[in-house]
């Protein structure tokens, strides 16, 4: 991972008065038409490039809705051929695929990515704030060991703790998976908090330790409050990072069905039956709901999260 | 067993796994403000807020990452010291140096063409109204999951033999353009593009997204003295916006390369790593889980991890650089 701009993102940035630029307003002698002409090729760009990258989600989704035998024979595009023609479409991919696993496994990818987003968040927080603003020796060599470890690859450590965990016996367990995501996610959450957290006024937590607050009312009263925007973008990134994982889930969880989160059950649906194509699609797009979901809601979150801290390793 | 039992046990696990671990902070943090002296208090309570992020740092990263360099010099079942036999083997076994080939294909591609295309989207996307919703569009893919790109790219592959009718929207025009349907994954010519492409598609809205808001802060009356001057847009484009947003495409970049480098999902569910797509990171898991062999295993993941290196001392960098500026 790299580490752009390190600044936290200011929660009330003014709005940018001036949407329009200010070129336009200079040709304002040209008519409606020939401006429109002018930037023509921009929007042709701008949208063919939005179309093309919407396309092939869009072509899944569709096909997810034919029926098994339909989807084998015509290319999704045709049902475009008479549109309003709803007997073409169909449920029974999605019914099919729940039963084939999905359903069991989109509930376990449920209990890994909640407690897996939350751990982190919680562990990375109380560090942030020890190492922003309580004294005490090698906070600064703390931090530094951890804006190291943001690049190291997880590859380097699949092998000892697999056997590790194989010894203690705790391999193909939710505990599992959660102490790794969680791990694996606090070089950034205690990177971009304890930013964060940092660049928090100092009289307000000053005041508040002379009012005879203890470390822990500053720490759930004020800190964590007013970090919320810091502490969201980290748990949306989070959060996506762990549902769409496949790395640590296939090495920890093992071949355990009963454990498996989504990604895993799809990769095994690809492998064991890749020309089912009615389970792929409807299981791609179950896999994809909630991502999505959390994408359409929180990109804001996201963005910022992105913009302050960059991708994770 | 059935559905209601299953979704309560599923609740139970969120919440154990949730508030478990504020538990245990409120729990130590009682312990101390309870039983030891204020002044001892003050010494001992950074390290109980500090110390389980310590404890998981240590436990997860640290000394795996020495062990696993450690390991890299014994054979496949880590009991025989091999010395440097295992790097050898990577470094000069056909299949493996192919995967290195592959990953240097897969670094070059993806890195410049997503970069390039997001910058280009990002200065274009600035010029029109539905500039939020476009940027919604293209950013989509990043939420959605390798295993779940893979499939959809798979079904955009798919191949028919000639003569019967293509479902795969690539070959459907290929066909209808007169040629013979492609075997995009399998044909070792075009099938580690084909997996690239997926990449690109993924990753063009993540570069898109940075590279618009620092297109963004390039000064409006900067771009407004050059255009009274007589520049062009294009001009523009490269004398001014690309120069002053010079660090954030750096950033980009190597937050590309070091995604790249890593790259497994997608191999690994479109060809498993044959046909001569292995990639660094999914022989790495092929070493361990197919051929059982963790010292080779190892030694994988210490050329990955060599390879981040210098992103790694640039961050340090980085940061000692902002720690001075605060």
């Amino acid at each position: 991972m790299t580490v752009a701009n390190p600044q936290p993102p200011s929660p009330s940035k003014p709005p940018q008065p001036n949407p329009q630029p200010n070129y336009i307003a200079k040709r304002k002698e040209q008519s409606k038409f020939e401006k429109l002409m002018a930037r023509a090729p921009v929007h042709i760009a701008v949208i063919s490039i939005s179309v093309l990258w919407t396309l092939p989600t869009f072509g899944l989704l569709i096909s997810s809705f034919r029926p098994a035998e339909a989807l084998t024979s015509s290319g999704w595009w045709t049902v475009f051929a008479n549109p309003l023609e709803f007997t073409q479409f169909t449920l029974s991919n999605y019914q099919d695929v729940l039963n084939a696993g999905m359903g069991q496994a989109f509930l376990n990818s449920l209990v890994i990515s909640v407690p897996a987003t939350v751990i982190p968040i919680a562990i990375a927080t109380f560090a942030a704030y020890a190492l922003a603003w309580m004294e005490f020796p090698g906070r600064q060599a703390i931090f530094i060991v951890t804006v190291g470890l943001l690049v190291v690859p997880l590859q380097m450590t699949l092998i000892p703790i697999l056997r590790a965990y194989n010894v203690l016996g705790i391999s193909s367990t939710f505990l599992a998976v959660w102490l790794a995501h969680a791990a694996y996610g606090l070089p950034l959450g205690v990177y971009l908090l304890r930013n964060y957290i940092g660049s928090l006024p100092r009289d307000l937590i000053e005041v508040a330790a002379v009012d005879g607050a203890s470390s822990w009312n500053v720490f759930s009263r004020i800190i964590v409050p007013l970090s919320m925007p810091a502490i969201a973008s980290f748990a949306v990134f989070q959060f996506l990072w762990v549902w769409n994982d496949l790395l640590v889930a296939l090495v920890y969880l093992g071949g355990n069905q009963d454990v498996a989160p989504v990604t895993l059950v799809l990769r095994n649906i690809v492998g064991d039956r890749g020309q089912d194509w009615f389970l792929l699609t409807a299981g791609a797009f179950i896999s994809m709901l909630v991502p999505m979901a959390v994408f359409f809601a929180l990109q804001r979150y996201f963005v910022r999260g992105l913009l302050a801290g960059s991708v994770k390793g | 067993m059935d559905n209601l039992s299953l979704i309560l046990k599923a609740l139970l696990a969120i919440l154990i796994g949730s508030f478990g671990v504020v538990g245990i902070f409120y729990g130590l943090n009682l312990l101390v403000e309870k039983f030891l002296p204020e002044r001892a208090r003050e010494k001992v309570l950074p390290w109980v807020y500090v110390g389980p992020a310590m404890l998981l740092l240590t436990a997860y990263l640290v000394l795996p990452t020495i062990r696993t360099s450690y390991l890299s010099f014994f054979s496949n079942n880590s009991t025989t010291f091999v010395g440097l036999k295992n790097y050898i083997f990577v470094l000069t076994a056909p299949d493996t140096l192919l995967t290195f080939r592959n990953n240097l294909l897969w670094l070059v591609l993806v890195t410049g063409i997503s970069v390039a295309l997001g910058l280009v989207i990002a200065v274009l996307i600035d010029r029109v109204k539905y500039e939020s919703v476009a940027k919604s569009l293209i950013f989509l893919p990043m939420a959605i999951s390798f295993v779940g790109a893979s499939v959809i790219w798979r079904f955009i592959y798919a191949y028919r033999p000639a003569g019967a009718e293509q479902i795969g929207v690539l070959n459907a025009i290929a066909t209808s353009l007169g040629f013979e349907p492609i075997g995009w994954l399998v044909n070792p010519a075009i099938n580690n593009f084909a997996l690239i492409a997926i990449m690109i598609w993924l990753q063009t809205g993540f570069c898109m997204v940075l590279l618009s808001s620092a297109v963004k802060g390039v000064p409006d009356d900067v771009l407004e003295a050059a255009r009274v001057d007589g520049a062009n847009e294009i001009q523009i484009f490269w004398r001014i916006i690309i120069p002053m947003i010079m660090p954030t495409v750096m950033v980009v970049a190597t937050t590309v390369v070091v995604l790249v480098l890593k790259v497994f999902d997608i191999v690994f569910v479109m060809t498993g790593g044959n046909l001569g797509t292995d990639v660094i990171a999914s022989r790495m898991i092929r070493e361990m889980f197919n051929f059982r062999n963790y010292g080779r295993g190892s030694a994988i993941a210490v050329i990955l991890l060599i390879a981040v290196i210098p992103v790694m001392v640039a961050n340090i960098r980085r940061f000692r650089q902002q720690e001075l500026n605060r």
